[in-house]
This record gives C-alpha cells, structure tokens and sequence, in this order.
C-alpha cells in the first residue's frame, strides 16, 4: 500500500502531518493565532505571580521609574549641569520607551529554558513565548504612562495633541523588540550564555543611546555611532510626541518602520526554522 | 467502519549529541574555529512503522530508554522525526507529566485557565468547563487556594481532569497514572473506559503491565528503538514479561 492511498481512507485532513511541506514561518504564525489564548494566560500569570506576595503590587512598576527619575535628575541636571528643558519629562519619555525594550528583549532571552522543558512535552507554538514576552512589556508600558502624566501635571507640562501617535509608536517598537526577542530566543535555546551575554549588551546599549542625555552633547566625530544605533530612531519616535509636541519626520518615522520590519521578518523566519531544532540538539 | 488515527511511516528519530558539552557560545564558536565539534548520534527510534485505528487502545512496553516516550513525543508533535513521517488525525491531548504548567503562587481555578490554554482552548470555552473539571477532580475546596499549599494526589487529580476534560482525539498517556491514591487510580481507569467506549484512541505508557493488560487490547513492545512485537496486549506483556525475567525470547530485528 503507498503512502498516498492511506492518506486518501481516513477523510478528513490530517490535523498533523510531519512530511507536509508548508512553510514554517506561516506555520508557527497560524498556530500562534489559534494559540493567542495561551499568550493572555501567560502574560496574566506573569503579572499575577509578580505581584501577588508584594505589599505595594502593581504600584511597584509605576514607582520605580519615578524614583529612578528622580534620582537621574539629580545627577544630570543638578551635577552635570546638562542644559535640558524640563528633564524630567525628558528623561521620563527615554526612560519609559527602553523599560519596554530592555524588558522586553531580556525576558525573552531568559524564558528559553522553562518553556522549552514545556515544549519538550506538550505542542505549543514556541513564539507565545516570545509574544508573551512583548504583551508584559506592553501593559507595563502602559502602567508606566501614569507616573508620566504625573510628572507632566506637577511640572505645569502641557499634554499635547501629538500624543495620539503613541499607539503607532509603541507598535513600531514591539515589532522591533519582537524581532530582536525572537533572535535572542533562538540563540539562546542553543547556547546558554546567550542570557548573560545579553545583560551586558543592554547595559552598554543604554548609554550608548540618548536616553538620559540629549544626544546633541554627543560630539560630531561621534555621530555614527547614533546613526547605526537602531534605538536612537525608534526612541525619537516614541520621545518627539510627548516632549517635544511634533510629529517624527517621513525621513525617521520611514527609518523606524523599515529597521523595526526587517528585524522582525528576518527574526521571524529564522526562529520558525531553527528554534524547534535547537531545543533538541542542545542535550 | 475504522478509520486511521495515527500513521508512523519508517520513522526514525536521531538525537545529536555533542560529545563534549558545548552549551556556551563563546566555547563554539572557539571550537568551530579549531574544527573541533565532534557529535555522536543516538538513535531512539529505527525505522518505526505503525498504523493506530481510531478508538484502539494502545499500550506501549519496553524498557527504560528503548524510545517509548520518543514515541510519544512524536504522536504529540512535540517533536519532528529524522526521518520518515508521521500523520495523526485528531487532537491529541498529552498526559505526558501531569502538573506540567503549574504554577505554585497561582489558584488552582488560575492554573485551570492556564493548563486550558495550554492545549489550545480560549478563555471562554475553559470558564466553561471549570465547574466540571473542579468536579470531577474533588476539589471544589481547593479551587481558590495557590497549588502551592495541595498535595502531590490533589495536583494530580486536577492535572488529569484538566487534560481529559478537553475531550481530544488521542489521549497520551506515559505514566501519569502511578501518582494518587487507589481511589484516584480507579477514576482515571474508568475515564479511560470512557474514552475508548467513546470511539477515542488511547497511546498508555507504561512499566506496570497490568495497567497496559487492563486498559489496553492491543500493546506494541518497543526495544532498542525498534518495534518488536505488536499484537494483543495479554500476549505482548506475557511475552516482554517472560523476556525481562530471562526467558529466551527470540527478538526479531523490527517488525
């Protein structure tokens, strides 16, 4: 009997079929849609287990960028001397865009061994986990937004119409930190020093990044250095609606979008090829 | 009329494994500079083939390490085989380690939810179910407490009821049914009954051959990753039970 008779008897199509050759990028985003589910469980459970035995719970993700704040105004306004209108706003804005970003991506480094004894035992499309990763980050974002309006309110900061591209900001951000997400999950399913290594890269990718300086301090010989820095972009995005009440230029905002794409689309693919494989071989 | 619900075609599967471990980048990428990677390859299934109809109950024997979690693992598709191919019809619902998921801080109502989830359902359709899950796992007491504070029985029980609940296709079952008390046991093997009254195929795994006789009528013996005996399961455990003691059993090289 050959192959293709016995697929013909049982009628209905086979809700798994290892030898179907369809591609896998497609295949892990139609899976990741029926498993959306699982990512709200999970993005819940993160937050709900975070919070559960902490006296201040939620108010923890709101207080700490306002003391954090606090003290960078100190040291860059007061003893730095750094000629910034209204810092803390300033600061604020930089601060609350690469929360999301450093959180983001680093938990989506480190969740590579839990979900993998899970997705050693049990299907689950692999790239909830990542997702998941994104969705945390989001609603702590948007928790972070309220020591932001506090800030602005008690500084006398005006609230300008500009802020309604926030929402296009934030996504052009999550897709840039899910894609550097799904590079850094897949790395790390193989190499396990993935996670340490990138701790420090984030460290150094922060101040390498205007976020509490402006980066008009940065001399002009090292400029290109920002230029090559895919953060400067998508921080200005996020920072010019609130700070400074414009709209990011076509040229930026055309910048952020095609950075953001790229590493998302090639992050993508090369997760639904290889992430699967490397769970398996690193024994 | 019988339909097929799982179809193993000449399946292989074969783990690399690194001769030295090499689990830092830094050491590869040091290594590949010197072309010094050296991997052996263990096989864990040689060339499987096996036709399951719907509604069969399958018990798998072997020893530990012959590949029957492999065997497994790939029905579940959690894990794609080397080579060959595997087709499965249905939804297939792993009761590979139960508790799986479980998270201590979270109530066992919010670890319901999660294990739901994670074997594909929506939030709405596992409120659903709930109350019959909480039900039928004796729990109602419980439900709202972390899982932390249950017993190994009680986390076990709700595990089990979560998993068979969400009425799949093909249950996988590997040796989840050695925790819980006799009580617990009972009610596992009736739902099992149901299962397979209900025309759903059943995959048990298991080392205690009187679990594989009672809920199973055919049984696959799996040894060094090959398939060497399929048949009835009163007669397959006899004989792996004969072979294990020592009685000379002739083993075929694959079937």
């Amino acid at each position: 009997m050959s192959a293709s008779e016995v697929l013909l008897r049982p009628g209905p199509v086979p809700l798994y079929d290892s030898a179907a050759s369809r591609s896998r990028a497609l295949e892990e985003a139609r899976a990741l849609w029926v498993y959306r589910g699982l990512v709200h469980e999970l993005v819940v459970r993160d937050i709900k287990v975070r919070y559960k035995r902490s006296v201040l719970g939620i108010a923890w993700t709101m207080l700490a960028p306002l003391l954090n704040m606090v003290a960078l105004t100190l040291v860059f306004s007061t003893i730095l001397k750094q000629q910034i209108t209204n810092y803390p706003v300033f600061f604020m804005t930089g601060a609350i865009f690469w929360a999301f970003f450093s959180q983001t991506t680093s938990t989506a480094a480190s969740q590579t061994q839990d979900s993998n004894e899970i997705a050693k035992r049990i299907y689950i499309p692999r790239s909830v986990f990542v997702a998941s990763a994104v969705g945390v980050g989001l609603v702590n974002l948007a928790l972070s937004i309220v020591p932001l309006l506090i800030i602005l309110v008690v500084t006398h900061f005006p609230i300008y119409t500009t802020w309604a591209f926030l929402p296009v900001a934030v996504f052009i951000e999550a897709l840039f930190a899910a894609g550097v997400g799904l590079w850094l999950f897949t790395f790390a399913s193989r190499f396990s020093d993935v996670r340490e290594m990138y701790t420090v890269i984030v460290q150094t990718w922060f101040f390498l990044t205007p976020i509490v300086y402006h980066p008009a301090i940065v001399p002009a010989k090292f400029r290109f250095a920002l230029w090559l820095n895919p953060l400067y972009y998508l921080v200005q995005i996020f920072r010019k609606p609130v700070y400074d009440g414009v709209l990011p230029s076509a040229a930026l905002l055309g910048v952020s979008v095609a950075i953001s794409v790229v590493t998302f689309v090639s992050g993508w693919i090369y997760f639904s090829n290889r992430a699967e494989r490397f769970a398996f071989q690193n024994g | 009329m019988t339909t097929t619900a799982i179809l193993l075609e000449k399946v292989s599967v074969r783990y690399r494994i690194p001769r030295e471990r090499i689990g830092s980048l830094k050491e590869y990428a040091i290594r590949r500079l010197k072309r010094r990677l050296y991997f052996d390859e263990f096989e864990a299934l040689r060339e499987v083939s096996l036709e399951v109809s719907g509604g069969e109950t399958v018990g798998v024997v072997g020893r530990n390490g012959a590949g029957k979690s492999t065997l497994l693992r790939l029905i579940a598709r959690v894990m794609p085989p080397t080579a060959g191919r595997v087709v499965v019809w249905g939804r297939t619902a792993p009761l590979l380690e139960l508790g799986l998921g479980f998270h201590g801080e979270l109530t066992g109502r919010e670890n319901v939810m999660l294990q739901g989830a994670l074997l594909g359902f929506s939030r709405a359709e596992m409120r659903r179910r709930t109350p019959r899950i909480v039900e039928w796992a004796e729990l109602e007491e419980f439900i709202d407490a972390p899982v932390r504070t249950y017993s190994t029985g009680m986390a076990a029980r709700l595990a089990f009821s979560v998993a068979t609940d969400v009425e799949p296709d093909i249950l996988l079952v590997d040796e989840a049914l050695a925790v819980g008390d006799e009580r617990f046991q009972v009610k596992c093997h009736a739902r099992i009954e149901d299962f397979r009254k209900a025309g759903k195929t059943v995959f048990l795994v298991s080392h205690a051959l009187s679990a594989v006789r009672e809920n199973c009528r055919r049984a696959i013996w799996i040894h060094e990753g090959r398939l060497v005996r399929d048949g009835d399961s009163a007669s397959v455990t006899e004989l792996y039970h004969g072979w294990s003691i020592g009685e000379p059993v002739a083993l075929p090289q694959a079937l």
